[in-house]
C-alpha cells in the first residue's frame, strides 16, 4: 500500500492489531514522525503566523463559538480572512488561538480522532470525553509551546445528556476548565471577555448570543492591533458558528454580514458599544 | 522421525478453499444493491450491535459475512488505512478501489502463506458516486481476488442463489423503498427454495446516500425508518412487483 513504500501490499500487522480506537495511539505507534508531538525542533524560538481572538457563549439552547479572522506575524497581518472555527463532529466545535500552522493541524487531527472513535466504536464520544481528547493532544504539544509555538483553543459543544451547551477552555499545559456562560481566548481576548462580561445574561436567545459574539470581537478589534474588526469593504465578517441539539451550523455569509452591519451601524453613533446600567 | 505425507499444492489450496468457503457459509447472507439515490446494504442480523454493515470513510461503506473476529479486524484495518491515507494526502484521495486492492492483497497472502489459517470471510466494498455512473461494488472472497460487481451483489451461505434471483430482478433506478423489498424478498428464499418471513428488527440496514448533505455519506436506517420503508413498499407491492419481474422476460 502507498502509505507504506516498505511492505508488500499487505495491510501491516499494526493495522489488523485489535486494541485502540484511538487514531492517535495508532498513528504514535505505526507512524510517529506524522504526529507534530513527535517531531524535533530546532533550538531558538521562531516566529510564525500568530490567530488571534476567539470567543464563545452559551445561550439558551446551544452554544455560539466565534473568531475573527486576522492572522498576524510581528506587527505584519499575516492572513485576512483565516478560519479559526472548525466543527469537531456534528455536536462539538474547536476554535483555535495562537500558531496558526500547527494549530490547523492539531484540529485536523482532533476532528479525525473523534470521527475514527466514531467509526471503530459505532458510538460518539461523551463531551466530556472530547474535551478530554483535546486535552491530551494540548500537553503533547508543550515541548513547542515552550518555543513560542502554543496552541490554545475554546471547545464547545451540545451535551446529550444534560441537554445544553458547555464551554471548555484550556491553558497551554492541556489544564482544561468548563466556563461558565462565556469564554474568550487569544490576544484580544481580555477586551472581549470585558465586553461578554457586561453583556451577557443567562436568557439569551440564539440571535442575542450571535450578536454579543460579534459586539466582544468588535470590542477586542477595537483596542487590540492583533484582532480584526469585520473589515465591509473586502467582505470579511466574523466567523460565527451556533452548535444545538440539531447539531453544528456555520452561519452564512449573508447572516454573518447582517450581523457585523447591525453592530458595526450602531457603532457609528455609540463608538463604544451598548452601555451597561451603572448600578 | 516420520515423513509427512505429500500434499500436492493443488490439493492444499483446494482443500485451504474449501475450508473458507465452509466457514462462509455458515453465517447468514448479505446483499448490496444499487438505488436511484446510491448504494444500500441490507442482511439479517439479529444483533444491534454487532455490525456486518460499517462506514469506513466518507463515500465508502463495508460489508462482511463469515467469521466476526476476522472481518472485525479487517474492517479496523481498513478504517485505520482509510484515515491515514486521509490525513496524509487528502479526504479525496481515499477510494474504494485502492480500500479493495489493501484488502485483497492481504486477504491472498493470507490465503496462500501456509503458515497461517485462511481467514472465512468475504467483503462487499462500496463507494457511493456523485451519479449513479460513478457507484463502485467490489467483492472480496476469501482468495484475494477481486470482482468488480454491477447492480447488486450477494455474499455469505446462500450467496449464489441470492445472487441470481436479484441479477434478475435488479434495474438501476429502483428507489430505496423498491431495493430494499428486493433485497428482504431476495434475503428470505431459504436454500430449498422456501420463503419465510424476517421480521424488521432482524434487519441491519445501511446505505450510502448521495444526497446526504453531509460530508460522509454513509447512514444506518433503523427503528422507525426502517419500518416506513418497509411499509411503504408493503403498499407499492402491486405496483412495483410487475415491473421488476417483468425484466428479466425482455
Amino acid at each position: 500500500m502507498e502509505a507504506n513504500p516498505r511492505s508488500t501490499g499487505r495491510l501491516p500487522a499494526a493495522f489488523l492489531t485489535p486494541g485502540s480506537s484511538s487514531f492517535l495511539d495508532f498513528l504514535s505507534a505505526y507512524s510517529p514522525e506524522l504526529l507534530p508531538s513527535h517531531r524535533k525542533l530546532p533550538e531558538g524560538v521562531l516566529d510564525a503566523p500568530h490567530g488571534t481572538t476567539i470567543v464563545a457563549v452559551t445561550f439558551d439552547g446551544g452554544v455560539v463559538l466565534a473568531g475573527d479572522r486576522r492572522a498576524t506575524m510581528g506587527n505584519m497581518i499575516a492572513q485576512r480572512d483565516m478560519e479559526k472555527v472548525f466543527p469537531a463532529d456534528e455536536y462539538s466545535a474547536v476554535a483555535i488561538a495562537g500558531t496558526a500552522g500547527l494549530a490547523v493541524e492539531m484540529v485536523k487531527l482532533f476532528q479525525l480522532e473523534l470521527e475514527h472513535f466514531e467509526k471503530v466504536e459505532g458510538a460518539t464520544l461523551s463531551l466530556e470525553g472530547k474535551a478530554n481528547r483535546l486535552s491530551t493532544m494540548i500537553r503533547g504539544n508543550l515541548g513547542m509551546a515552550m518555543q513560542g509555538l502554543a496552541v490554545v483553543p475554546l471547545f464547545a459543544g451540545w451535551d446529550e445528556g444534560k441537554g445544553k451547551g458547555r464551554i471548555f477552555s484550556y491553558d497551554v499545559t492541556g489544564g482544561r476548565s468548563e466556563e461558565q456562560g462565556y469564554a474568550a481566548t487569544g490576544s484580544g481576548s481580555i477586551f472581549a471577555r470585558g465586553s461578554m462580561k457586561k453583556l451577557y445574561s443567562p436568557d439569551l436567545t440564539e440571535h442575542q448570543a450571535t450578536t454579543l459574539v460579534v459586539q466582544a470581537l468588535y470590542d477586542a478589534a477595537d483596542d487590540d492591533s492583533a484582532t480584526g474588526g469585520p473589515d465591509m469593504a473586502r467582505r470579511i465578517y466574523p466567523l460565527v458558528t451556533v452548535i444545538t441539539e440539531e447539531g453544528f451550523r456555520r452561519l452564512t455569509e449573508a447572516e454573518s454580514s447582517e450581523l457585523a452591519r447591525s453592530v458595526t451601524e450602531r457603532r457609528l453613533t455609540q463608538p463604544d458599544g451598548p452601555r451597561a446600567a451603572l448600578l | 522421525m516420520s515423513t509427512p505425507f505429500y500434499v500436492s499444492p493443488q490439493q492444499a489450496m483446494a482443500d485451504r478453499a474449501e475450508y473458507a468457503r465452509k466457514g462462509i457459509a455458515r453465517g447468514r447472507s448479505l446483499v448490496v444493491l444499487q438505488y436511484t439515490d446510491g448504494i444500500v446494504f441490507v442482511g439479517e442480523n439479529p444483533s444491534r450491535a454487532l455490525h456486518k454493515f460499517s462506514e469506513i470513510y466518507d463515500r465508502i461503506g463495508f460489508a462482511a459475512a463469515g467469521k466476526y473476529n476476522e472481518y472485525e479486524n479487517l474492517r479496523i484495518g481498513g478504517v485505520r488505512y482509510a484515515d491515514l491515507r486521509g490525513y496524509t494526502y487528502d479526504r479525496d484521495d481515499v477510494t474504494a478501489r485502492g480500500l479493495a486492492n489493501v484488502y485483497a492483497q492481504t486477504l491472498g497472502t493470507i490465503f496462500s502463506s501456509a503458515g497461517e489459517k485462511p481467514y472465512e470471510v468475504e467483503l462487499v466494498v462500496a463507494e457511493v458516486g456523485d451519479e449513479p455512473e460513478g457507484d463502485q461494488i467490489y467483492r472480496l472472497p476469501h482468495d484475494g481476488s477481486i470482482v468488480d460487481e454491477h447492480g447488486s451483489v450477494a455474499v455469505g451461505g446462500n450467496a449464489e442463489q441470492i445472487s441470481s434471483f436479484l441479477d434478475q430482478r435488479h434495474r438501476d433506478g429502483m428507489s430505496l423503498a423498491e431495493a430494499l423489498k428486493l433485497a428482504v424478498q431476495a434475503l428470505s428464499r431459504d436454500t430449498n427454495g422456501s420463503e419465510r418471513e424476517i421480521p424488521a428488527e432482524r434487519l441491519e440496514v445501511a446505505v450510502l446516500d448521495r444526497t446526504r448533505p453531509q460530508q460522509r455519506k454513509f447512514k444506518r436506517i433503523v427503528g422507525r425508518q426502517l419500518s416506513r420503508l418497509l411499509q411503504a413498499d408493503n403498499a407499492a407491492v402491486t405496483k412495483t412487483d410487475e415491473p421488476s419481474d417483468e425484466v428479466p422476460e425482455e
